[in-house]
């Protein structure tokens, strides 16, 4: 690598000026709001004396933690990632891989056009993909509801059991053909004799698709299993705009949803920062869960 | 990866008839080109039939709009719903949608260029604590945005710059996943044998990146910039902590305002519907024009890492 030398004006001139802004951001809206974060989460408003005597903020340890984890709202809200995350991940990888595979197979016309429109949710903003489902969801404005309740099914999106499918469907609607892309463009480099060589041996098309193209792009997989982690995780803005509409979910529906109504409807900063952080750790673990559990799935 | 081995097929009725991979000299059903084509079809209507839901709903008047058939021409007004939709609230919308012009092409065209060049430092530079600092830069992708709204919010109040077009400009700028793309592309398309010649010739650094590497990676520059424009107009909690004066909104968190009131007055679902039409447009547009640069930046991104 080219200009190593310690003392080079030039390049301290490159570093401030290329580098600086970036660096400044960094601790601007990173490292001085992470650390913030957890100096609030170790602190908490008390009241002197009786009722509503002064306020004053007072260092309480962990007490804002074990608040946060005995809350049954805010274990709920992970109760709904969990359940949302056991629907969500496996649909949204597998059925862009399928899709993926489907391109890929040689077998399928227009491809480039499909995969543009299957593309083409991932380009509308989160909120307007929330709001037109929501619509859909709505009955008297959705066609779809109007056309099973004329063939005498009636079913309720927006509460009762179907509620968190019905928000899995928003997701999976603008991530599936993100992921489509991502293994598309991973199928492409898988090397072609060794396709022409599962053909020789026999191979179907369906067993070179599971055995051999799959195995070959877990890297892509992995990565799109780990952002789907953590998008779960902060499943937020779907809920937000449901919640306009439906009484089935709370201002805590979610965690993330739990964290922003502690800080800025209860003004409760030392739960808030707490709870946010117990997010963070749950996302780190998880995240570090996946690349293990398929390391170790490779090796086998 | 037993689960990427299920086949999602169980939504297709078409692929009910499934069996056990080629049974020897019999040929799958379903990996017939017939069927390949309606399974592809399927998904392709899935993610169509949304926005042609849209499409057709923002023709109607609030009445058609609850009337059973979406095809009709009964109670066509799409003008006059546009021309509502620019009059609510003196022209709030048409402030709503300037707003995010300004948010998504300001903030992306900068944040891209802070990352290009960041990216760049961390690929042809060595310095003390490269290894702490790109770290850091990994991190900080891992950490969802949302975990950090609160003590943003702090930060931003602590500096008086809530409610201000600061407190979406700055945060904005910020993109870690465009410092590890640049990084990539400064790697692809920046020869080191080219800002090695720069260098022999008696170049600066900071010239060699100016006149050598910036134009090199302007490609990654226009994805970076797609990507960070898009993350800006979809931006929905930071707007959402940040700002109280419905002046300095996006248009997304404008139509979220207008969808809470849609369900006492119906009218607002009109102009929520035919507002978010026109606020997928310059998304659309750029998607459709600029698609090499977004596969570009998925594939370096994810195939890569």
């Amino acid at each position: 690598m080219s200009g190593t030398q310690v003392a080079d004006p030039g390049k301290r001139v490159a570093l401030a000026v290329l580098l600086g802004p970036f660096t400044a951001l960094l601790a601007l809206v990173f490292v001085v709001p992470v650390l913030v974060t957890i100096y609030l989460s170790f602190f908490s408003t008390v009241y002197e004396g009786t009722g509503f005597g002064t306020a004053r903020t007072a260092f309480v340890g962990l007490r804002n933690f074990a608040t946060a984890l005995g809350d049954p709202a805010f274990l709920s809200g992970l109760g709904v990632i969990a359940l949302y995350s056991a629907i969500f991940i496996p649909l949204a990888l597998c059925l862009g891989l399928a899709l993926a595979l489907l391109l890929d197979s040689g077998l399928a016309w227009a491809r480039q056009v499909s995969q543009t429109v299957l593309f083409l949710p991932h380009a509308v903003p989160g909120i307007i993909a929330a709001l037109i489902w929501l619509y859909l969801y709505t009955p008297g404005l959705s066609p779809v509801l109007r056309a099973l309740g004329s063939s005498g099914l009636e079913i309720e999106l927006l509460g009762g059991s179907l509620l968190v499918p019905a928000i899995v469907n928003i997701s999976l609607w603008s991530a599936v053909g993100y992921n489509m892309v991502i293994f598309y463009a991973a199928l492409k480099a898988v090397p072609g004799e060794l396709l022409e060589a599962a053909a020789i041996d026999g191979a179907g098309r369906v067993r070179t698709a599971l055995m051999i193209k799959v195995p070959l792009i877990r890297g892509a997989v992995v990565t799109i299993g780990m952002f789907a982690v953590i998008g779960a995780l902060q499943l937020f803005t779907e809920p937000m705009l449901l919640s306009q509409a439906s009484p089935a979910i709370g201002s805590r529906f979610t965690p993330n949803m739990y964290v922003f109504d502690a800080a800025f409807t209860r003004n409760n900063y030392g739960l808030a920062a707490a709870s946010a952080l117990v997010l963070l750790v749950v996302c780190c673990a998880l995240s570090y869960a996946v690349v293990r559990l398929t390391n170790r799935g490779a090796r086998r | 990866m037993t689960t990427t081995m299920a086949r999602p097929t169980g939504r297709t009725p078409s692929a009910t008839g499934r069996r056990k991979p080629s049974p020897p000299g019999g040929r799958p059903r379903w990996s017939s080109p017939a069927v390949v084509n309606v399974l592809v079809l399927l998904a392709v209507l899935y993610c169509l039939g949304p926005l042609l839901w849209l499409l057709a709903a923002s023709t109607k008047d609030t009445e058609a709009l609850f009337a059973a058939n979406l095809f009709s021409l009964d109670g066509f007004s799409f003008v006059e719903n546009v021309r509502q939709l620019f009059a609510e609230g003196d022209g709030v919308y048409l402030r709503w949608y300037a707003n995010s012009l300004l948010y998504a092409f300001v903030g992306g065209a900068a944040a891209a260029l802070v990352s290009v060049a960041a990216g760049y430092v961390f690929d042809k530079l060595e310095f003390r604590g490269k290894k702490v600092l790109f770290g850091l830069v990994l991190v900080s992708v891992m950490v969802p945005p949302t975990v950090l709204a609160l003590p943003m919010y702090l930060v931003a109040s602590g500096l008086g710059a809530v409610d201000s077009v600061w407190a979406i400009l700055v945060p904005v700028l910020f993109n870690p996943f465009g410092v590890y793309l640049a990084r990539i592309f400064s790697q692809g398309y920046v020869p080191d044998a080219v800002v090695e010649a720069a260098r022999v010739d008696g170049a600066t650094p900071l010239r060699t990146f100016t006149s050598i590497g910036l134009p090199l990676m302007a490609p990654g520059y226009v994805t970076i910039f797609l990507f960070q424009l898009t993350a800006i107009w979809n931006n929905f909690m930071l707007p959402l902590v940040m700002l109280s004066d419905d002046s300095l909104y996006p248009v997304s968190l404008g139509l979220y305002t207008w969808n809470s009131q849609a369900s006492i007055t119906p009218l607002y679902y009109q102009l929520t519907i035919v507002g978010s039409l026109l606020a997928l447009i310059p998304l659309v547009v750029a998607f459709l024009f600029l698609q090499r640069f977004w596969r570009s930046g998925l594939t370096a991104g994810s195939v890569k890492s």
